[in-house]
């Protein structure tokens, strides 16, 4: 697979606005027509996603809701840190047609190929 | 400071060696229980995944709170037992294609369970999932609430 070819792991305190991040687990399902990433951002709502293209890479930014709950804390696992992940995008991919939606902590991107880049079949004349 | 080590001075190289390997074995076992903490926490084999989950405590009530990406309210199930908050439930893959995946999501059966520290009260347990977040509410039961007792001092 050579989508996606490679991604850059920025460790938190490299990030430019110092944010501190965690890398979403992702999972990168692959068809003739394009990509489809899935990343794990549980705790981020449709105003928190910022997807952008720059230089070739895809920057995907999940901003936490900060948690409401009533209380101190007994015992605590979740992190409340906000997620970030870059990709080097395949140069087959239509940046334009990129979309992508969240559905209960699940960020989809959709990343189509061009249309001239889709596998074709050709018939004999 | 209780205890102290009678041998600080005029050690052996030998016992230096050892007192090396005594520190190269707590690192192993730091970025072990860093790295591979999450993973090895569940019962059972690396199939199975285990959601983060917090406990938040005020005067009136527990909040229960686990990270639950991508599941259907329909999949969660929560039971409430003996002061034990058990929540479970299957995550399913929205997988599609044969042709190629690159995996680093859990899918498949969970399990969490909480030990409540007081008892709460079981009929007005409620729960919401959204963003992916199940929040699960207890009250607690009045004979676990704190009570005020005013003295009035005569």
């Amino acid at each position: 697979m050579n989508i996606l070819s490679q991604e850059h792991q920025k460790p938190a305190h490299q990030s430019t606005d110092h944010t501190a991040y965690v890398a979403p687990y992702a999972d990168v399902e692959s068809k003739d027509s394009g990509y489809v990433l899935y990343a794990e951002m549980p705790g981020v709502n449709r105003d928190g996603i910022e997807i952008t293209v720059e230089d070739g890479n895809l920057v995907l930014i999940g901003q936490r809701q900060p948690l409401s709950v009533s209380g101190e804390p007994l015992h605590r696992e979740t992190r409340q840190l906000s997620y970030r992940r870059v990709y080097e995008l395949d140069p087959s991919i239509d940046a334009d047609k990129i979309s992508a939606r969240i559905e209960q902590g699940i960020l989809s991107v959709n990343l189509p190929k061009a249309e001239n880049l889709k596998p074709r079949r050709i018939t004999l004349e | 400071m209780n205890i102290i080590r009678y041998h600080n001075q005029g050690r052996s190289d030998l016992a230096q060696t050892f007192d090396r390997f005594a520190a190269l074995r707590g690192e192993m076992d730091r970025l072990f229980d860093g790295s591979f903490g999450p993973v090895f926490r569940t019962p059972g084999s690396f199939s199975r995944w285990a959601p983060a989950l917090d406990v938040y405590q005020d005067k009136d009530q527990f909040t229960v709170v686990a990270e639950l990406p991508g599941l259907k309210k329909e999949d969660i199930e929560l039971s409430l037992q003996d002061g034990v908050l058990t929540i479970s439930g299957e995550r399913k893959q929205e997988k599609k294609s044969e042709e190629g995946y690159r995996n680093e999501r859990f899918f498949g059966r969970f399990q969490r369970s909480v030990t409540l520290p007081t008892s709460v009260n079981g009929d007005k347990v409620k729960a919401t999932y959204q963003d992916g977040i199940l929040k699960v509410v207890l009250p607690k039961a009045e004979e676990a609430k704190p009570k005020q007792i005013e003295v009035s001092i005569g």
